[in-house]
């Protein structure tokens, strides 16, 4: 059977792209977020996943507003990057896993979450930088997983509730698990934590709720689904809910898992940058 | 549906709450920048950006937003950040020269109000 043998969580911003493709690594802005990736990336050297699930939002490259899915769920054999208006060189195609997919989506639908399948889907930065930063040379590292990309709307108001989500991985951790394959899975939850771009509020961080919300997704996940979603709004920043990803990838790994490695840096871009490695209880 | 019935402004200061309400306010403006994905509608709408605006029946808020590069203005013209960063990337704007401008600074400014926030 498939395992899942934990959860990884970063930020996903555009500017870590740019920041990979110049190779500021050791750049003194640079160096306290990138510093967090090496620990991470010799436990992915050593359990070698097969696939990665990748939660992660769009940003307006897969989805628009004429039809905007709540949860959607890749169902591709491979997901192509695109151009996000920036003109940025796009990376070549992430291969995908449908038969998992489809396995996923058949648990999911069957135990009432109603989720939108892509056979295409094109993947924005909130998907790519994250792979990047987990497995750098992508097709080239040698432990490069198949993706399979989960995406839930933050665009548009009414977004999911915590509580929603947080079940949402818990319903995917048990698709997961009821794959009859012996493949081992990794699940991503990506963006956040703490920023706002728009209005007056722009330039918004806040380093306490992000700090909270790092340790009680470890220790306590429950009492996050507490937290409103207006209340999200006002301690994390109009696109700070995107700590909704987050409580998707926490569901999956099930009741008990042990922090393994965790950083947080201000500022990355306009955003407060949290990076985590959990592992599964055995 | 009375969309009026809705209390969709926020009571978070400096933030719009993107709801149906302004999405369905901004859907010409949004669908104009969601276009800039491509590179041959970046260049169409370069060379004649009035003619692109009327393409996409953009109103005259949003034309006006559009033309001042006035994000607080094309935020309250239904506008979302998403796809106003692609708007303003044709503009070569980061999201730093859009938070400043939205805040009264300079860039610099802005940046350093970030690294504060760490402290």
């Amino acid at each position: 059977m498939a395992t899942i043998i934990g959860g990884l969580t970063t930020s996903h911003i555009p500017a870590v792209g740019n920041a990979i493709a110049k190779e500021l690594f050791d750049d003194p802005y640079w160096k306290p977020f990138f510093k967090a990736y090496p620990p991470i990336r010799e436990w992915l050297d050593v359990h070698k996943p097969d696939v990665a699930i990748n939660i992660y939002n769009d940003h307006g490259l897969g989805f628009f507003l004429d039809q905007m899915p709540t949860f959607a769920i890749g169902a591709a054999h491979e997901y192509r990057n695109e151009d996000e208006g920036w003109g940025i060189p796009t990376l070549p195609p992430f291969p995908g896993h449908p038969k998992l997919s489809w396995h996923i989506i058949e648990s999911m639908v069957a135990d009432e979450f109603d989720i939108t399948s892509c056979q295409e889907l094109p993947v924005d930065h909130g998907f790519t930088v994250p792979m990047q930063l987990f497995w750098p040379g992508l097709g080239d590292n040698p432990n490069f997983p198949r993706a399979i990309p989960v995406s839930a709307n933050t665009v548009q108001h009414p977004i999911p509730t915590l509580k929603r989500a947080y079940a949402f991985g818990q319903a995917l951790g048990k698709a997961v698990r009821s794959y009859p394959e012996d493949i081992k899975v990794v699940v991503l939850g990506t963006g956040g934590l703490s920023h706002q771009l728009d209005g007056e509020r722009a330039g918004f961080i806040n380093k306490d709720f992000d700090l909270m919300c790092m340790e009680k997704i470890v220790t306590d996940p429950e009492e996050l689904t507490k937290i409103s979603r207006h209340e999200l709004v006002r301690q994390a920043g109009a696109q700070g809910t995107e700590f909704l990803m987050w409580m998707m990838m926490r569901g999956a790994l099930g009741d008990k898992v042990t922090p393994l490695h965790q950083n947080y840096h201000i500022p990355i871009s306009n955003t407060g940058a949290g990076t985590m490695m959990l592992e599964c209880a055995a | 549906m009375e969309l009026d019935a809705f209390d969709h402004h926020s009571s978070i200061p400096g933030t719009t709450l993107f709801d149906g309400e302004m999405a369905m306010k901004g859907y010409a403006l949004n669908k104009m920048c969601y276009s800039f994905n491509k590179k041959e509608s970046r260049e169409e709408y370069l060379r004649d950006p009035e003619a692109y605006f009327d393409k996409f029946g953009l109103n005259d808020e949003q034309k006006q937003a559009c033309r001042d590069k006035n994000v607080l203005a094309m935020i309250k013209a239904g506008g979302n950040i998403y796809y106003l960063a692609k708007f303003a990337g044709i503009y070569k704007m980061s999201v730093q020269d859009v938070g400043a401008q939205q805040t009264g600074m300079t860039t610099e400014e802005f940046k350093e109000k970030l690294l504060r926030a760490g402290d």
